[in-house]
């Protein structure tokens, strides 16, 4: 295989607290390869998006990366220096916001944002970076680009500025972009429209793109990988047919039977007991085994990831056998 | 019509309405502020602006029945919400509780009435006051009602704490040492413990995490059967609401567009609007696939497109669906839905 355009191994970014160590992302792996989509599911606090901060090198103090590499086509981000990754970030990987506001700034017009971004990496003139910035605009699927461009980011809709977002991301047309829950504040229809612009874009540029999410709906429609973070660490990654036709980590499989559309009408969904534990005080061994109904033993040491099959890996002494699965 | 309701609902109904909606209407206006009414003196070109966020709404919720209101924002299912609850009033219309006018407020009738309807409110942080202890939160409402006494007052906290899954020895605590999935517990307590048997669940689930959604949906089925509850449960999430609906009633910008039994609104939806929110709902069956793709955006509820709310979004608008609004008729038993193309075939 190629070299993947993102590959990060054992990532650990830890939190200095006055309460302790919060270990946010802790001995995390995986890679994308061009052109291909990973889905990165977890639920509030299970350092999801602390993961993708990591990648674009914005994790801020207490917070700091404490080890592991993430090699972005080769070369390693994590010993970069602050130079080198300013011209990487927004150029060559670019990250897209739940809250598009937190990507806008709201007392600048769009245009000169986006031709601000386009100077920022590249040596061409004002009128050809407009021409850049208009050409996106009309790419994401925004109705009359010229005009728009001299609006402020107010004066367009939730999914309009989302758009807008996404087009400042590929206004350089980055090898990578790291998606941070770029739907979830949307519409259903309008959620419906990014999703298939996404798509469009992941197929044709071959950019690779992490989707960082709590909807394993969305995954399942547009991931070709799935991996699931809990507490801080990946427990189960592979291709999205398999994990979530056959989940082999009893957390992914109490997650998947939570969504309420796989289950019968007006019966009780298949629930997970308890809560997520604070990663300041996380239970010793694995840290599913205080909710989980396959706990033994075993469970009181820490289980390594490891691969149950090619391309599936697990971070379980006790996976679901296809057996339990029949039983269940 | 409404046998074929009452076939979808669990034992527990007798097919009577529990509340009946009869065109209900909520209208926002922004009013003009000083250098504006001047100006509007002056000839300006300039007046109020109106929003109609519920438009000539009619619904009926039977006993035992859990109706799924869905909507996108702005389409008032919010609103309507509240006007069910009677914390809002209505701009016209009336609602019929247990065929008690409740909008008669001199009536001792339609306050008994109104608080036996509740509400749960989507934001477990802000609906629970963060100076009260959870114990005062739930009680004090049932003490002012005369529903429990000062002596059984602990016993009957405690007990309402249990039944929405809460441990009693917290109730000393303040919301804020709650996690969301607890807090949303405690704003469940609070509105059962002065013994609705009607709730009003507005986006109840929406803030909470799967694992956590999973687990108050459950306890919303269970309290269904245990207190022989009646919901209305508002959602913007399909998948939610086909679990736990009997009924889905479906609204655009102010008007109810589609309004049938769960299972036909899935299998065998009507309305085109009906039809592309299904179509662009995420589904966890699915595998890499193209997205569905409705056109637009949702227009601003202050200057809605004439005609039918949906045309400019519609695949198969006519010239008819410009100028004319589509009204609600029946077009399969149970299943009402407010489309022109119904009266083409």
């Amino acid at each position: 295989m190629a070299t993947p355009t993102l590959e990060v191994r054992n990532l650990r970014t830890h939190f200095f607290t006055r309460g302790g160590v919060v270990k946010a992302v802790d001995d995390v792996s995986f890679s994308i390869q061009r052109g291909k989509v990973l889905g990165l599911v977890g639920e509030s606090g299970s350092g999801k998006t602390v993961t993708g901060f990591s990648i674009l090198g914005l994790v801020d103090a207490p917070g700091r990366i404490v080890g592991g590499q993430i090699l972005f086509q080769g070369r390693d981000l994590v010993t970069m220096s602050e130079s080198e990754m300013r011209d990487l970030r927004g150029n060559r990987i670019a990250m897209i916001f739940q809250d598009p506001m937190m990507t806008l700034n709201p007392v600048l017009r769009v245009d000169t944002q986006m031709i601000e971004t386009v100077l920022a990496h590249k040596k061409v003139s004002r009128e050809e970076a407009r021409q850049r910035a208009r050409d996106t605009l009309g790419m994401v699927g925004i109705p009359s680009p010229d005009e728009r461009l001299k609006s402020y980011p107010h004066q367009f809709s939730g999914g309009m500025r989302q758009r807008v977002a996404i087009a400042i991301a590929l206004l350089h047309e980055p090898d990578l972009i790291v998606a941070d829950e770029p739907t979830t504040a949307l519409d259903v229809t309008i959620q419906g429209q990014i999703l298939a612009e996404v798509q469009k874009l992941a197929s044709t540029t071959g950019t690779a793109l992490l989707w960082i999410t709590h909807d394993l709906s969305v995954v399942a429609g547009l991931a070709d990988d799935v991996a699931v973070m809990y507490a801080g660490r990946i427990v189960e990654h592979g291709a999205v047919s398999e994990v979530l036709d056959t989940p082999l980590h009893p957390y992914t499989y109490g997650l998947i039977g939570s969504v309420p559309s796989r289950n019968k009408r007006g019966e009780p969904l298949r629930q997970i007991p308890g809560m997520t534990p604070s990663l300041l005080n996380l239970p010793p061994g694995c840290a599913f085994r205080t909710r989980c109904p396959r706990a033994a033993e075993v469970c009181m040491a820490e289980p390594e990831i490891r691969e149950l099959a090619p391309g599936r890996d697990v971070r379980c002494f006790r996976p679901m056998s296809e057996a339990a699965e029949q039983a269940a | 019509m409404s046998a074929a309701m009452a076939t979808q609902t669990h034992g527990i109904d007798d097919g009577s309405p529990m509340v009946e909606l009869r065109g209900i209407s909520r209208r926002f206006e922004k009013k003009l502020d000083f250098a504006g009414r001047i100006a509007k003196r002056l000839g300006a070109n300039i007046r109020e602006e109106v929003v109609h966020a519920v438009d000539n709404v009619d619904l009926t919720i039977r006993k035992g029945e859990v109706v799924g209101l869905v909507g996108e924002s702005g389409c008032g299912k919010s609103t309507l919400g509240r006007i069910v609850a009677g914390i809002l009033p209505p701009s016209e219309g009336r609602i019929l509780r247990d065929g008690i006018d409740l909008l008669n407020r001199n009536s001792a009738d339609s306050r008994e009435m109104k608080l036996r309807t509740q509400m749960i409110f989507q934001d477990p942080y802000a609906s629970l006051n963060p100076r009260m202890k959870v114990a005062d939160i739930v009680g004090e409402a049932p003490l002012v009602h005369g529903i429990t006494t000062r002596g059984g007052y602990d016993a009957y906290v405690d007990e309402q704490m249990r039944r929405a899954g809460l441990d009693p020895a917290f109730k000393r605590r303040y919301p804020h040492q709650f996690s969301g999935g607890q807090r949303q517990r405690i704003g469940i307590a609070r509105a059962l413990a002065v013994k609705p048997d009607f709730i009003v669940c507005d986006e109840a689930v929406a803030a909470l995490d799967v694992s956590i959604q999973a687990q108050i949906l459950n306890l919303f089925i269970r309290l269904r059967s245990e207190l022989d509850l009646t919901y209305l449960f508002i959602s913007h999430d399909l998948g939610v609401v086909e679990h736990i609906s009997d009924r889905v009633v479906i609204m655009y910008l102010g008007r109810v567009v589609e309004e049938a039994p769960s299972e036909t609104v899935f299998a065998n939806p009507n309305h085109p609007y009906t039809k592309s929110l299904l179509a662009s709902v995420p589904r966890i069956e699915s595998r890499k696939r193209a997205f569905a793709v409705v056109k637009g955006e949702i227009p601003s509820p202050l200057n809605p497109p004439p005609g039918c709310h949906f045309h400019p979004r519609c695949p198969h608008a006519m010239e008819r669906c410009r100028v004319e609004k589509p009204e609600l008729k029946v077009v399969a038993p149970g299943q009402r839905s407010a489309c022109h193309l119904n009266d083409a075939a």
